[in-house]
């Protein structure tokens, strides 16, 4: 029914470049990978035997950023540059795991606020794209809240003989 | 004959192999090598040829490890290739084990590293690409889409003889290094064309890594000097830039200079610049 069904964004459209930099590092991956998936069979491999390795403990590395943990090379003191002071924060904060234990921005509203506004206005937003017939069925609740009921679907019942 | 020969070179060359464990902080010279923890056992009393029976035949599972700048592998064992102090570090969430072993050495001359964060000089601008010079053997290359938010109508406001600061994606001895502003997230994240004014200048890169060092007084007393802005290049080149010019000169000057001092002259010349 039309009251359930959200409205989707194409996949071709989830696909562009502006709708992916909003995207994690994660969401990137799991893309990257159902993409590899649609490819795998037309995907030209070389057909020869499997050569084993031999085992080599030592990796060769040539980077000094492995062995020493060395801090982020842009640095502004006493407010020359507040870009670069921000900046500063949160790279020398990934470089250590330590737990950054006063936050910056105070959340102006709670979690539970947050996810209880959200339920409702789903309701809402819904109703506004439902069609006059399922209008009825959302309901309200004691507070005022708007909620959707789940909608029984009318099964053909077949004739017993 | 030919085989008394062989296990006679075998054991001069295995007396000559030292344990990486005895010579830590100790300086190491190019052509030693280095046995690793797990090996001293099997080749200690009993020369060649002889295996003591472990009951645990673990010993290979001890997990990968990394042999950092100034070492390379050959066989089993590490051997050197640049004069310094030999370093250790243990692996972190004691997850990837073995650890990571380094020499600590000084040079002048840069060598293009994949990862590295460097301060470039744009020397050339052709077609699609600005060609930047990092103080290596060649220039390397720094694509206009490398930027955040370029497109190929929106492009970068890029002059020749501007300050880049980028990293490098490709650097190895058979190509030309090439270099993005840009992190694997698509952000900038501080890397871009470095502003107007300030000052450029070459230091070692050993003090640049001293400088870099988590723990670096000279950093910090620096800071409580005056408001000031530093960016350093693994290439050895420090951007400096304070709000006069005698101010940066004065920064360029301590910066240099305190490769060679020791803590005291170090802390004598802070105190008479707070005092002035």
């Amino acid at each position: 029914m039309a009251a359930e069904r959200k409205t989707k964004l194409s996949k071709n459209l989830l696909r562009m470049k502006f709708m992916q930099r909003g995207l994690d590092l994660e969401t990137k991956k799991q893309l990257e990978e159902e993409e590899k998936k649609i490819i795998s069979e037309e995907h030209w491999y070389l057909d020869l035997p499997e050569l084993k390795e031999k085992e080599c403990f030592i990796i060769e590395e040539q980077s000094f950023s492995l062995c020493e943990d060395l801090l982020y090379g842009r640095m502004s003191f006493r407010g020359f540059n507040p870009e670069v002071e921000k900046l500063m924060l949160q790279m020398n904060a990934k470089n250590k795991v330590e737990e950054v234990e006063d936050e910056a921005v105070e959340l102006d509203v709670s979690d539970e606020e947050m996810a209880r506004r959200y339920e409702t206005l789903v309701g809402t937003i819904g109703k506004k794209f439902a069609k006059k017939r399922d209008r009825a069925s959302y309901e309200e609740d004691e507070n005022g809240h708007i909620k959707p009921t789940v909608k029984v679907k009318k099964m053909f019942l077949k004739p017993q003989d | 004959m030919a085989e008394a020969g062989g296990i006679t070179t075998e054991s001069v060359a295995g007396d000559r192999a030292r344990a990486a464990r005895t010579m830590l902080d100790q300086v190491v010279l190019p052509g030693e090598e280095l046995l690793l923890p797990e090996q001293e056992d099997a080749e200690g009393p009993g020369g060649a040829g002889e295996r003591p029976l472990r009951l645990n035949a673990g010993t290979r599972s001890r997990g990968r490890v990394v042999c950092g700048p100034g070492l390379r592998r050959s066989g089993d064992r590490l051997l050197v290739t640049k004069c310094g102090r030999l370093r250790h570090k243990e692996p972190g969430g004691g997850s990837s084990g073995g650890g990571v072993y380094w020499v600590d050495s000084q040079q002048k001359r840069y060598v293009p590293v994949k990862g590295d964060h460097v301060i470039g000089i744009v020397t050339a601008k052709s077609g699609d690409i600005f060609k930047v010079d990092v103080g290596g053997s060649e220039p390397a290359s720094l694509s206009y889409l490398a930027f955040e938010g370029a497109t190929k109508r929106n492009r970068p406001n890029v002059q020749v003889g501007d300050l880049i600061y980028g990293q490098f994606v490709v650097a190895n001895k058979d190509m030309e290094p090439e270099m993005v502003c840009i992190d694997s997230c698509g952000r900038a994240s501080g890397m871009g064309v470095i502003g107007q004014d300030g000052l450029l200048f070459k230091v070692t890169l050993g003090l640049i890594r001293k400088l870099l060092a988590p723990d670096c007084e000279i950093l910090q007393e620096v800071g409580k000097l005056y408001p000031l802005e530093i960016v350093f290049g693994m290439n050895g080149r420090i951007w400096v830039k304070a709000k006069t010019i005698q101010q940066t000169l004065i920064l360029a000057n301590i910066l240099e200079a305190c490769e060679h001092m020791t803590a005291d002259q170090r802390k004598q010349i802070f105190s008479r610049l707070a005092e002035s």
